[in-house]
């Protein structure tokens, strides 16, 4: 290498370096409160995360940031947020909180996106004593789990509650005569959907339906038509998938164009994301999918109302109000605390009730009994048709033709 | 046998014994920053032991890493079977897997060879989820142990420093020598009697076998297995990225290379949280540009002129 080339070479890497630290800039504020967080911008999860997890985070902060922060005994702190992608990848994920815990040494960690991130979290968090309110984390490891780590909080329910709650709906509708007792069912070959399909089987046969197609297909299937082709041979009056993102908008898709005539049609994951409302209108109306809202409490509109007006877009009818409501749990106990006491902030969380946009919440055993677990669309909105201790269910409609 | 050799072998056990030491003196950060840089020590040593002398680049690691997570998970939470028989059964399913996929692959030339194992994470983690909702069900896959960060960190060590002993002794074998003389010319080692084709498939093994006991041992670490994060194609690309920044002619590369590499990764996502792949890819074209022969390279070019000056 002679003179110039090395000359210019370190030029350039001289020139990277400082748009590297000009990007970075960031200002440190005195007298705050620090918050961090680690969930995905990026990878297979950031889609779910930015729709249900980061505007959540951004709306609460605004909102405590403007009514002054929060008010501690030595006077109101402000949010300083210190934010990191965790790329869907757990190795990134552990690292990033172990950096949150011991080198940002933040007061509080708003819990992770995703039920595997909030497990393999989880022991970080019960060994630095950070309260972990868990949102959007299915298991049916609850008890287990809460033994095991003493500040971890579950609000979402469990696996067997949202099977139990979509038997519920098919029972009803099957004692009133209006359906059959014939079930065609068919879920994602991956984790959460074996799972749930696993939990079906039985319940459902316990209810005295029949599984007359029983099929599964590969995570990522771009080609979906044989499986409703499959499920439209059949004289089943329901159809069950327990379906993720990409293949609940991919089935449904398909269930237009074959026309699939069913009385009740039922996807999981991500029927209540207003993409999916914004991407099949009408054609939706009275399809059924997992989670749900009651939009009609004074509370709820005023949260749906700020959420778009903040964020620029509008809240999911599902897990955004869930995680909403767990920010207004650490909120009010970091508040009634008083300061930066992780011990005593856990303690307040297990034994008090906590005024939030779902209603109160309070937790037996970690574990919070109030949520939705089956929600319909009527009319543009997916409101809630079954729920666990929460008021504001209405009825369950047949599905009438996909117009 | 050469001083040189026991000199290497000498100093690598001084290392290892120095490491030891690690989760004594930190338990936090920087211990977490440790296992993960473990992970890929004991990976991209493993890769090098077959990747180096042949110089087929196998994107197989993220396949075999994942087989080990996967197992160890559907064993503990699906048939209540302990993590050691897990972790046993693993690697031992990986060597019979190797097998089948060197002796169908390994008698092609490089490239073909590089193309396939591309696929393999995925078409493997497909495979397991077919036999898993058709045969066996699953009631998710937890993998909860008592083992801390320490633990994790003392056994992938284990592993790393293992196979490290066993390149050691398979450079110093007949093995090795015929797959210097392969990775040489094919063709030459064919001619002189070498049967080249289960040489290669023997080594594969070897990767195979402890790239899954590493995925076994860092399941606990996950706790909660998700098929398509261990079966990440992107662990595949780490491993070959961090085992080109060490140097690959020397099985000792990789271990220069992790470091530094784990090190800028991490300040890059510290400090840039918003732009880390940005910042990532700064980094991979600065490595190539200066660093076209790794580390060891690097270290050898400047010895080299040390002695000519």
């Amino acid at each position: 290498m002679n003179r110039r080339t090395l000359l210019s070479r370190t030029t350039a890497g001289l020139t990277t370096l400082a748009a590297a630290s000009l990007l970075s800039f960031t200002a440190l504020a005195a007298d705050t409160i620090r918050i961090g967080t680690v969930a995905p911008k990026t990878g297979p999860l950031a889609g779910g995360a930015l729709v249900s997890q980061w505007p959540n985070v951004d709306l609460w902060i605004q909102e405590v940031n403007e009514r002054g922060g929060l008010k501690l005994k030595d006077g109101q702190k402000k949010i300083e947020l210190v934010a990191y992608d965790d790329k869907t990848n757990p190795t990134e994920h552990i690292k990033a909180v172990q950096r949150l815990a011991t080198q940002d040494k933040v007061d509080f960690i708003i819990a992770p996106y995703g039920t595997g991130f909030n497990i393999a979290a989880a022991p970080i968090y019960a060994k630095y004593d950070y309260p972990q309110i868990a949102v959007t984390s299915v298991t049916d490891q609850i008890g287990e789990l809460t033994e095991r780590y003493p500040s971890l909080f579950f609000t979402l329910g469990s696996t067997t509650a949202f099977v139990e709650g979509l038997r519920d709906v098919l029972v009803k509708l099957k004692d009133e005569g209006k359906i059959n007792n014939k079930i065609a069912m068919v879920n994602v070959a991956d984790a959460f959907g074996i799972e749930l399909a696993e939990v079906a089987r039985p319940t459902f046969e316990a209810a005295g339906f029949e599984l007359v197609y029983d099929k599964s297909y590969p995570l990522g299937t771009p080609d979906l038509s044989p499986i409703v082709k499959g499920a439209k041979a059949t004289d089943a009056d329901s159809f069950v998938a327990w379906s993720y993102p990409p293949d609940t908008f991919g089935l449904t898709e398909q269930a237009v164009i074959e026309d699939l005539n069913v009385k009740v049609f039922y996807t999981a994951v991500a029927t209540a994301f207003p993409a999916y409302g914004g991407k099949f209108g009408a054609q939706i109306e009275n399809v059924l999918g997992a989670g749900g809202v009651n939009p009609d409490t004074p509370e709820m509109q005023a949260y749906r109302t700020k959420h778009e007006e903040v964020t620029g877009k509008a809240p999911d009818y599902w897990a955004s109000a869930n995680t909403y409501a767990s920010l207004q749990i650490l909120e009010t106990a970091i508040e009634a605390v008083g300061e930066v006491n992780r011990e005593a902030v856990t303690d307040y969380i297990k034994t008090h009730t906590f005024d939030t946009i779902m209603g109160p919440i309070s937790f037996e055993n970690q574990n919070s009994n109030r949520f939705w677990t089956v929600g319909q669309w009527q009319g543009g909105v997916f409101r809630g048709v079954v729920s666990s201790n929460i008021d504001g269910a209405v009825d369950v409609k047949l599905k009438d033709g996909w117009k | 046998m050469t001083a040189k050799g026991w000199k290497d072998l000498v100093l690598i056990g001084v290392l290892v014994l120095a490491a030891a030491f690690v989760p004594l003196v930190t338990d936090g950060y920087w211990l977490s920053i440790a296992v993960t840089a473990m992970m890929y020590i004991a990976l991209t040593t493993a890769w090098t032991l077959f990747s180096g002398p042949t110089h087929y680049i196998s994107l197989a690691t993220g396949a075999f890493f994942g087989v080990g997570g996967y197992l160890v998970a559907t064993g503990m939470s699906d048939h209540d079977l302990p993590f050691w028989l897990m972790a046993a059964i693993a690697p031992v399913v990986s060597v019979v897997l190797a097998a089948l996929i060197g002796a169908a692959t390994l008698r092609l030339s490089g490239i073909y060879f590089v193309i396939f194992t591309l696929g393999l994470a995925e078409m493997i983690r497909g495979l397991v989820s077919w036999v898993q909702n058709n045969f066996l069900g699953s009631r998710g896959l937890y993998v909860l142990t008592d083992f801390t960060e320490a633990h994790i960190y003392w056994m992938l060590l284990a592993i790393a420093a293992t196979v490290y002993v066993i390149g050691w002794l398979i450079d110093r074998s007949r093995l090795g020598f015929a797959m210097k003389i392969i990775g040489n010319d094919e063709g030459v080692a064919k001619h002189l009697g070498i049967d080249t084709a289960r040489a290669k498939v023997l080594l594969f093994m070897v990767t195979g076998f402890f790239s899954t006991l590493v995925g076994a041992i860092v399941a606990p670490r996950y706790s909660y297995i998700e098929p398509n994060q261990v079966f990440s194609p992107e662990l595949s690309f780490m491993v070959v990225i961090m085992a080109l920044l060490g140097g690959t002619q020397k099985l000792w590369g990789p271990i220069i290379g992790v470091i530094p590499f784990i090190l800028i990764w991490e300040t890059i996502t510290a400090s840039f949280p918003n732009a880390t792949t940005l910042y990532l890819g700064l980094c991979f074209l600065a490595i190539v540009y200066f660093l076209p022969n790794g580390v060891v390279g690097l270290v050898q070019k400047i010895i080299a002129k040390g002695r000519s000056a």
